[in-house]
C-alpha cells in the first residue's frame, strides 16, 4: 500500500540530491555546512522513524545551529551564467508557447483527480493521506511529461529545484519547527495558563465586552501561537462556553464557526504562521520577510471587526 | 503561569529580529524548563513532534517541476499572455484568482493551489506583467505586487475552506463542542462561514480595486 512514508522517501531523495549538488558547487561559500543542512533534512525524511525521539531532537538542534549561525548559504550564479539563462528562457518561451501552462496545471489537476480517485482504492492508497499522495503523484506525472516533452539533461529539474530551495533557505523548516513548538506548548499546558489569565480580564456581565474579548482574544492568541487551531480550544473553554453560550445563550454553531474565522484574521497578521506568511515571502524573493503580513493587515483588521459584529448580531437574536 | 514565558520569548525574539529558528528553539527550551521538564525530555518531545509533522515540509517536492518550467520559459510566457489580454489589470487578475481560490477551497480543494503550486509560477508573474504592460515597474512596486499576490491566495484559502464540511477546523470545533455536551452537524458550522466569506471577498476585493488605482496613478505612460 502507498502511504505517507513513500512520499517522505521522495522528499528525502530530493533533499539528498540538493545536498550533493551543494557539495559539488565549489564556488559556494560554506558549502559543507549548507550541504549538511539539506543532508540532515534528507535523513529526517528517509529515516526519521528509526532515529528515536532524542535522535530526532539532536537532528533539530543541528539544523537550528547551522541555519541560526549563518551556516546556510545559497549557490550564486556568475553574471555570464545568469545572462545565458535569461536568453535561454526567452528562446524557450517563444518555442514552447502556451503549452507550458498545461504542464504547470498537471500538478493541480492530478492532485484534484487523485484526491477523488485514490479514495476509491483504499487497499492501494492510504485513504487518510490521499491529498499528499496525490500531490506527489502530480509531481511525478509533471516530471515525466516534462522530461518527455522538453528533453532537459537529466539533472536540470533538480538543479533548478535546488535554486528555488536555496532561495527559500531556512524558511523551509520553519513551519515544521513551529508545529513542533506547538506540541511542546501543549505538553507544558500553555493553553490552560492563557485561559485562566483571560478569564480574569473579561468584563463581568457585558455581552458586547465578552464578544469583543472573544474575537480579539482569538486573533491575538492565534498571532502568538501562529495557529487558530491552538487558540480555539483555549478561547472556547475560557470565554465562549461559560459566558457567550451558557450565560448569554448564544447559538453555539455561530459562536464557534465565526470565532474560528476571527482567529484566521490573526493568522493573516503574524510571522508565526510561517507557511502562509514567511515561506511565500522567501519563495517570491521579497526583501522584507514580513512583506506578506504587511499586505494582509489592511484586510485582516476590518474583517476581524466584521466577524465580531457578525457574532454579536447573528448569535444573540 | 511560568510556562507563558515561552510566548514571551517568541514575541521578543521576533520583535528584535533574532533568527526565527533560534527563537523557536529557545522558546521550546524555556517552556519545557518552566514546565519542569529536564533537557532530555524537552529534546525528545521536540524531536518526536518534528518527526510526526514531516508532512508539513512535503510541499517542497513541487520545486523541481516549477524550476524546470521556469527554466523553459514559464514566467516569460505568463507575461506575454497577460500582455496580449486587453483589459487585464493586476487588481482584476488578483480578484479573479481570489474568487477562484475561495470557491475551490469551499469545495475542499485546498491543495490544488498555493504559494509553491500556483502563486510563484503563475499568479505573481501574471500580476506583475499586467502592471508592466504600458509602463515599467520599479523594484518597490514589483515587491508590493508579489506580496499582494501571496495575500490574495491566503485570504481566498482561509475564508473559503471553512465552508467545506470535512476540513480540519470544522472537525476540531465539532469535536470540542461534543466534549462539552453540544452536538452539532459539521454542516451547522460550515454554513456560518458563508457570511464571513462574502465579507472577506468584499474587503479584499475592494483593496485590490484600489490597488489598481494606485498602480495607474504611478508615473506617466511610456
Amino acid at each position: 500500500m502507498i502511504t505517507l512514508t513513500h512520499v517522505y522517501w521522495f522528499a528525502g531523495l530530493c533533499f539528498a540530491i540538493y545536498a550533493v549538488l551543494t557539495l559539488r558547487d565549489v564556488a559556494q561559500k560554506r558549502r559543507w555546512s549548507s550541504a549538511a543542512f539539506w543532508g540532515l533534512l534528507a535523513l529526517s525524511m528517509l529515516a526519521g522513524d528509526y532515529l528515536g525521539d532524542v535522535g530526532n531532537g539532536l537532528l533539530v538542534v543541528a539544523l537550528v545551529a547551522i541555519a541560526g549561525f549563518g551556516g546556510l548559504t545559497r549557490g550564486e550564479k556568475s553574471a555570464d551564467d545568469a545572462a545565458a539563462e535569461t536568453a535561454f528562457r526567452q528562446g524557450e518561451a517563444a518555442r514552447n508557447g502556451n503549452r507550458l501552462f498545461l504542464l504547470a496545471l498537471v500538478i493541480p489537476a492530478t492532485a484534484l483527480i487523485g484526491t477523488f480517485l485514490f479514495k476509491r482504492i483504499p487497499h492501494l492508497v492510504d485513504p487518510g493521506q490521499v491529498t499528499l499522495i496525490a500531490l506527489a503523484a502530480g509531481v511525478l506525472a509533471a516530471l515525466a511529461i516534462g522530461y518527455a516533452w522538453l528533453r532537459p539533461p537529466p539533472l536540470v529539474p533538480l538543479q533548478q529545484g535546488r535554486r528555488l530551495m536555496d532561495a527559500v533557505g531556512w524558511a523551509a523548516v520553519l513551519p515544521q519547527m513551529l508545529a513542533s513548538l506547538g506540541a511542546v506548548f501543549a505538553l507544558a499546558g500553555v493553553g490552560n495558563a492563557v485561559g485562566s489569565l483571560l478569564s480574569m480580564v473579561i468584563p463581568d456581565g457585558s455581552l458586547v465586552g465578552a464578544v469583543i474579548a472573544y474575537g480579539v482574544g482569538m486573533a491575538l492568541f492565534t498571532m502568538a501561537m501562529g495557529n487558530a487551531f491552538a487558540a480555539f480550544p483555549v478561547m472556547l473553554s475560557a470565554v465562549a462556553l461559560p459566558i457567550l453560550i451558557h450565560q448569554h445563550h448564544g447559538n453555539p454553531a455561530i459562536v464557534a464557526a465565526i470565532g474560528m474565522l476571527a482567529g484566521f484574521c490573526g493568522t493573516l497578521m503574524t510571522p508565526m504562521a510561517a507557511n502562509f506568511n514567511i515561506v511565500p515571502a522567501a519563495l517570491l524573493e521579497l526583501d522584507n520577510r514580513n512583506g506578506v503580513v504587511r499586505a494582509q493587515i489592511g484586510t485582516a483588521l476590518p474583517l476581524l471587526a466584521v466577524n465580531i459584529a457578525l457574532i454579536y448580531w447573528l448569535a444573540f437574536p | 503561569m511560568w510556562v507563558l514565558l515561552g510566548i514571551g520569548v517568541i514575541l521578543i525574539g521576533f520583535a528584535f529580529r533574532f533568527h526565527p529558528l533560534l527563537v523557536v528553539a529557545a522558546s521550546a527550551l524555556v517552556t519545557g524548563l518552566a514546565a519542569g521538564l529536564d533537557l532530555t525530555a524537552i529534546l525528545a518531545a521536540f524531536g518526536r513532534a518534528f518527526n510526526d509533522t514531516r508532512y508539513v515540509s512535503v510541499v517542497w517536492i513541487v520545486l523541481p517541476v516549477i524550476g524546470l518550467l521556469e527554466h523553459h520559459g514559464l514566467q516569460e510566457r505568463a507575461r506575454s499572455l497577460i500582455a496580449a489580454m486587453k483589459g487585464a489589470t493586476t487588481g482584476r487578475l488578483l480578484i479573479a484568482y481570489l474568487l477562484l481560490r475561495q470557491i475551490t477551497a469551499a469545495l475542499g480543494l485546498t491543495s490544488v493551489a498555493g504559494h509553491a503550486q500556483t502563486v510563484r509560477p503563475l499568479v505573481a508573474p501574471m500580476a506583475e506583467a499586467a502592471a508592466e504592460v504600458d509602463r515599467p515597474l520599479d523594484h518597490a512596486t514589483r515587491q508590493r505586487i508579489r506580496a499582494m499576490s501571496a495575500a490574495s491566495d491566503n485570504v481566498g484559502l482561509f475564508f473559503g475552506e471553512d465552508i467545506f464540511i470535512a476540513i480540519g477546523s470544522i472537525l476540531l470545533m465539532k469535536g470540542l463542542l461534543e466534549q462539552n455536551g453540544i452536538r452539532l452537524d459539521p454542516f451547522d458550522l460550515s454554513v456560518w462561514a458563508i457570511p464571513t466569506a462574502i465579507a472577506a471577498f468584499a474587503i479584499h476585493g475592494f483593496r485590490l480595486w484600489r490597488f489598481d488605482r494606485t498602480l495607474r496613478a504611478r508615473g506617466v505612460r511610456r
